[in-house]
């Protein structure tokens, strides 16, 4: 056990890095998000068709299971974190407030898993017919 | 309870149309996280079934969806560009008062034109057929 002030072990050692995380990770995956979402604009509006036969056979399509999950994740960040903000700044009440910022991180959640997994079922599943 | 100053907010500003692109950016953003709920469930109807993909796409294909889809389309067009404008605030450039404005110009432009194409793409691909 240390007789050392919390604030006594943290002076002069610097900053954690952590205090613009939020500010940053947005910015981070704003960059990330450029070709990400014009990749898959592009993309989807050039499909011949929106068939269920068309859709699945592009998902499949090869490397695009991963640019796919690579846009689910870092829009879902990019979203959560933006989500976040508008919460913290514009609901006022404290408990509707919590609730509201938990909900919000669940379906960013269970977006990222849902959409995850759904593109890797058509990856494995697909075959062509 | 004494008057105490407070820091300046909306119903104090003059209004200028750089407060507009600023507003419209939240906005927008908040569009783009509903859109990314549609995005997911089309994902994840892929990859369940033929019947619930084709309840997703009598859904997602009804007029009133549509239109909200043609909205979600312009929000994305609208955040990229304004979004790549706030980048390069964050390198402290371009905060000046005439270049704000313009680049706010710029960015209209720019949303008119990636909007029309994308929608001209996916017009031609059926999707608003």
């Amino acid at each position: 056990m240390s007789l050392q002030s919390p604030l006594g072990r943290v002076i002069g050692r610097g900053s954690a890095k952590q205090g613009v995380s939020h500010f940053w990770v947005q910015r981070v995956t704003a960059i990330a998000l450029i070709p990400l979402t014009l990749w898959f604009a592009l993309r989807v509006t050039g499909l011949p068709d929106y068939e269920h036969e068309t859709v699945r056979a592009w998902i499949a399509t090869g490397w695009h299971p991963v640019w796919l999950i690579l846009l689910i994740g870092t829009l879902a960040w990019h979203s959560a974190l933006g989500v976040q903000v508008v919460l913290e700044d514009y609901v006022h009440e404290k408990g509707i407030k919590v609730a509201a910022l938990v909900t919000s991180t669940f379906l960013h959640v269970l977006a990222v898993v849902a959409g995850t997994y759904a593109v890797l079922r058509v990856a494995f599943t697909f075959t062509a017919g | 309870m004494r008057q105490r100053p407070l820091s300046p907010h909306l119903d104090i500003y003059r209004f200028a149309y750089t407060m507009a692109t600023s507003i419209a950016h939240r906005i927008t953003g908040v569009i783009l996280t509903a859109g990314f709920g549609v995005l997911i469930y089309w994902l994840v109807a892929a990859a369940s079934s033929a019947e619930s993909y084709a309840a997703a796409q009598a859904i997602i294909g009804s007029t009133p969806v549509k239109l909200l889809l043609v909205g979600w389309l312009l929000a994305f067009c609208y955040h990229l560009f304004n979004g790549l404008r706030h980048l390069n605030w964050d390198l402290g450039r371009g905060l000046e008062r005439h270049e704000a404005r313009r680049s706010a110009r710029i960015v209209i432009i720019a949303t008119v034109v990636l909007f029309a194409l994308l929608a001209a793409r996916a017009f031609a691909s059926g999707v608003m057929s």
